[in-house]
């Protein structure tokens, strides 16, 4: 058990963490203090050509050791310790560091996939995890319950304009701060409630197209997939939610014909990234992606056979995805219009405003 | 007579006081272990090879086997097998020659793997609730699928290659007709179209009774080329080039001239009577690059439409080895382990060359994917795939499907007498013989594969759902759902898997 819970603003408007915490804590029923976290979208905008890299340091020192190994591969534009108070229960395992960062000039055609190979490298030298590496966004998270988390990273003085937040109630691997929702690799962030029973295979998978994981939980292969589908291979949302929870074989046959063809390819193709075992996820993208006009989006998807919850609202410009109802209506008494997705079907959210 | 023929293996027991002298047991016994002597039946034991027949067929119940206590004195390391092997060779001059798989290795690796299953953390899912998928395409996939949009609506881009649809990723060997009587040839495919899979037509053509079913059957093309021709490739559903197999690497194979009946001369186009010579190699084939001009001809023949399968025995560089069929442009890849079973192979290959499957099976797939291509091809193993446990495990090592030989044969009636090679099969199946066929119907026998099929269909279902896991992609490659008992560090790093507890 887990609780998740995203809210976005489609006008890219401004808002401050209170609700997304308030929203939070009203499940800590369904988490047991071993993680909490959070991603923020549009809190960096007078850097937000920079990438941002959250690092958590296991050791102060290692800092300049990380400088010194970013300074062979970016231009590090400035850098800073994110700001934290002390909070009882949660021990100083890491200290959290930001890097704004941008790439050298001749790898700017493949900045991405640049930035993605360093993180993945800093991740392997140990002690030192890169938890975000994203535009305008960050991921802040730790051992605690989310709304510790909140206190300890002060997210009190950040406003966004999409936020994801996560409780955590490790199933399969100990707690520690990496091992925290949300995951995130570029704009991609995710927060996962469940356990994938095709790990090994989407792992395995992911190894094949250079991902490597190194937080020893199931729910990081959801970010890397996410990235591959739609970043990489520029799937839409529906088909990339297609590949993760695909429709059964028998709900295929009764397709109409090209849509049939597609769905039977996409099976076949990426069988290995299909996400077996119960989910429910919300994924925030803070860039346009293929056939998404705007600048984010945040995407809701169950399991095929919704083995998790996962309920939507409405209010205004404003859209909620959680867990449970009463997280939303903690933030939003009176939504205009509240739904639970149907089990495989991703429900979208669209950033249009500028941010 | 001389010491070791007059110590048989096996004694037949008859009841005299049951024994209504119905003679039904002689009539049966086809390797005339009994005759009829002074009025009753007299059992020659050294004859008999405990196949079963009679007992089966005594309407008194009359006849037990016992294999013989023996009496011989005792030695570790020369065991009565090994004197029995040294003397049959000492009056003969000439090579042993064996049927069935590998007997002097008995560990079986996939017994000392264990599966998971879900508690608390993650609800099993019940088959008999929630749909759980079996559907397994075989052949080259894409690295990924792209798509386009015209008049609002998505169009498939990405041209996929052909590829096999099977409803469960169990298959059915590739045994020629010749080797097997005609009668087992359909009821395998019979079988194979009732379960929605396919069977292999083996090296030796297809009859033409076989026809309508050959859109369930692999045609291969093996070095002797037996029974090859346009419409056989054409007809089949796909083609398998038999580089080697399990029970035989690097050996050919030998259809003694006496099995040249009329009708398999005509399916495998050589003249009646004539031995059938399937040389060691391919003639064609002495290296990587002529495996892929035959993959493409093959292809060139088929019109593209047909995925190329590529069979080789497990041999120690199998890795290697299949990353350059996967180049060379194979649609699959069928591993044959050491212990496969064979109908005659020389007994020192059968049971000294190879290595296992299941270590094979897990480093091929685990250097298909560092070289990026496990994409590519589709990789089948067998070799000693006895029930549905192993099915899961060869899947969650790496395999994309599994062949049955033994299995299917022995649901077909076989009782691995393992005198396949004599052609005297008493149950109809590895026999020529007009009067030994006929005691195998191909429809009862194809009755019997189908249900097998779907034994080990459902079976496998519940290993799934008790994995938290309702489609059977998400278990391929999956060996975090392994777990090793019992094995060493060494093999466990090659398999890929954790020791159990951990």
């Amino acid at each position: 058990m887990c609780s998740i819970l995203g809210i976005v603003n489609e006008n890219g408007k401004l808002f401050s963490a209170k609700y997304i915490i308030e929203g939070i804590t009203l499940m800590n029923e369904r988490c047991n203090g071993l993680g909490g976290g959070f991603a923020a979208y549009g809190l960096y905008p007078e850097y937000k050509d920079y990438y941002a890299l959250h690092i958590l340091l296991k050791d102060v020192e290692l800092k300049d050791q990380v400088a010194e190994m970013l300074k062979d591969y970016v231009n590090i534009y400035k850098d800073e310790e994110i700001e934290t108070r002390n909070v009882e229960r949660i021990p100083q395992d890491y200290t959290p560091w930001r890097f704004f960062v941008d790439v050298p000039e001749r790898y700017t055609n493949d900045a991405d996939n640049y930035i993605i190979d360093l993180a993945m490298k800093i991740n392997n030298t140990g002690g030192a995890l890169v938890i975000s590496s994203g535009k305008n966004m960050g991921v802040f998270k730790a051992i605690g319950y989310p709304d510790e988390v909140a206190k300890l990273y002060k997210l009190e003085n950040y406003k966004a304009y999409m936020w994801l937040a996560h409780g955590r109630y490790p199933t399969n691997t100990r707690g520690w701060w990496g091992g925290a929702h949300p995951f995130s690799i570029l704009d991609n962030s995710i927060v996962h409630n469940g356990e994938i029973t095709s790990y090994g295979t989407n792992k395995r998978f992911l190894e094949s197209y250079g991902y490597k994981c190194s937080y020893f939980t199931d729910s990081e292969v959801l970010a890397y997939l996410w990235d591959l589908l739609v970043r990489r291979h520029k799937l839409p949302i529906e088909v990339a939610s297609e590949v993760l929870a695909p429709p059964f074989w028998e709900q295929i046959e009764r397709m109409p014909p090209e849509k049939r063809r597609i769905v039977e390819a996409l099976r076949m193709t990426y069988g290995p990234a299909m996400v077996n075992g119960p989910f429910s996820i919300v994924i925030a993208n803070g860039s346009g992606l293929t056939g998404v006009a705007g600048n984010g989006t945040m995407v809701g998807l169950s399991d095929r056979i919704k083995l998790r919850p996962l309920i939507c609202a409405r209010k205004d410009e404003t859209t909620f995805m959680a867990s449970e109802e009463s997280a939303i209506k903690a933030v939003c008494r009176n939504p205009d219009n509240v739904w639970a997705p149907r089990a495989g079907e991703p429900t979208v959210a669209m950033v249009n405003g500028d941010v | 007579m001389e010491m070791y023929s007059s110590v048989p293996e096996f004694r037949v027991i008859i009841d005299r006081q049951a024994c209504r002298l119905c003679k039904r047991c002689i009539e049966n016994c086809s390797f005339g272990a009994l005759e009829w002597r002074d009025n009753k039946v007299k059992a020659f034991d050294d004859r008999c090879v405990a196949c079963q027949r009679c007992v089966s067929m005594c309407p008194e119940d009359a006849i037990a086997l016992r294999r013989t206590p023996s009496a011989m004195s005792a030695h570790p390391i020369w065991t009565e097998n090994a004197r029995r092997d040294v003397f049959t060779q000492s009056r003969t001059g000439a090579i042993l020659l064996a049927s069935t798989g590998n007997e002097l290795h008995e560990r079986v690796i996939f017994d000392n793997l264990l599966l998971d299953a879900c508690q608390v953390t993650n609800p099993a899912i019940d088959p008999l609730r929630e749909p759980i998928e079996l559907r397994t395409y075989i052949g080259r996939k894409p690295r990924f699928v792209e798509l386009e949009e015209l008049d609002d609506s998505l169009k498939l881009k990405t041209e996929l290659s052909p590829a096999l649809r099977l409803e469960i990723p169990i298959m059915i060997a590739q045994m020629s007709y010749g080797a097997i009587s005609l009668e087992a040839h359909e009821a395998l495919a019979r079988a194979a179209v009732m379960r929605g899979t396919t069977m292999g037509s083996g090296e030796g053509g297809l009859h033409k009774k076989l026809y309508p079913y050959a859109d369930h059957i692999i045609v291969q093309v093996a070095s002797g080329r037996f029974g090859v021709h346009p419409a056989y490739l054409e007809a089949g559903a796909a083609v398998e080039i038999k580089i080697g197999q399990g029970a035989k690497p690097g050996i050919g194979g030998h259809l003694p001239g006496t099995k040249i009946t009329e009708e398999i001369s005509e399916a495998r186009m050589i003249p009646v009577g004539a031995d059938a010579i399937s040389p060691a190699p391919h003639h064609d084939i002495y290296s990587i690059e002529d495996l892929a001009q035959l993959v493409n001809s093959l292809k060139e023949a088929t019109r593209y439409k047909k995925p190329v399968l590529v069979k080789i025995a497990a041999v120690h560089n199998v890795a290697a080895i299949s990353s350059g069929i996967c180049r060379a442009g194979a649609d699959a890849i069928v591993i044959d382990g050491f212990r496969a079973g064979t109908g005659a192979t020389p007994k020192v290959i059968r049971d000294n060359v190879g290595i296992p499957i299941e270590l094979a099976l897990a480093s091929v797939d685990q250097r298909l994917r560092e070289e990026g291509i496990r994409n590519e091809t589709s990789i089948i193993a067998s070799g000693t795939i006895r029930n549905s446990g192993d099915v899961a495990k060869a899947i969650a090592l790496g395999a994309d499907a599994v062949k049955i030989g033994t299995a299917a044969l022995i649901a077909l009636g076989c009782t691995v007498c393992k005198r396949c090679y004599t052609g005297k099969c008493a149950w109809g199946i590895a026999t020529q013989d007009p009067r030994l066929r006929s005691r195998l119907d191909p429809v009862e026998g194809a009755q019997h594969v189908s249900n097998l099929l779907l034994a080990w269909s459902i079976e496998l279902k519940e290993i799934l759902g008790a994995a938290g896991i309702n489609s059977i992609e998400s278990l391929r490659g999956n060996r975090d759902r392994l777990r090793g008992y019992g094995l060493d560090h060494t093999m466990l790093e090659i398999l890929g898997v954790q020791p159990a507890g951990s």
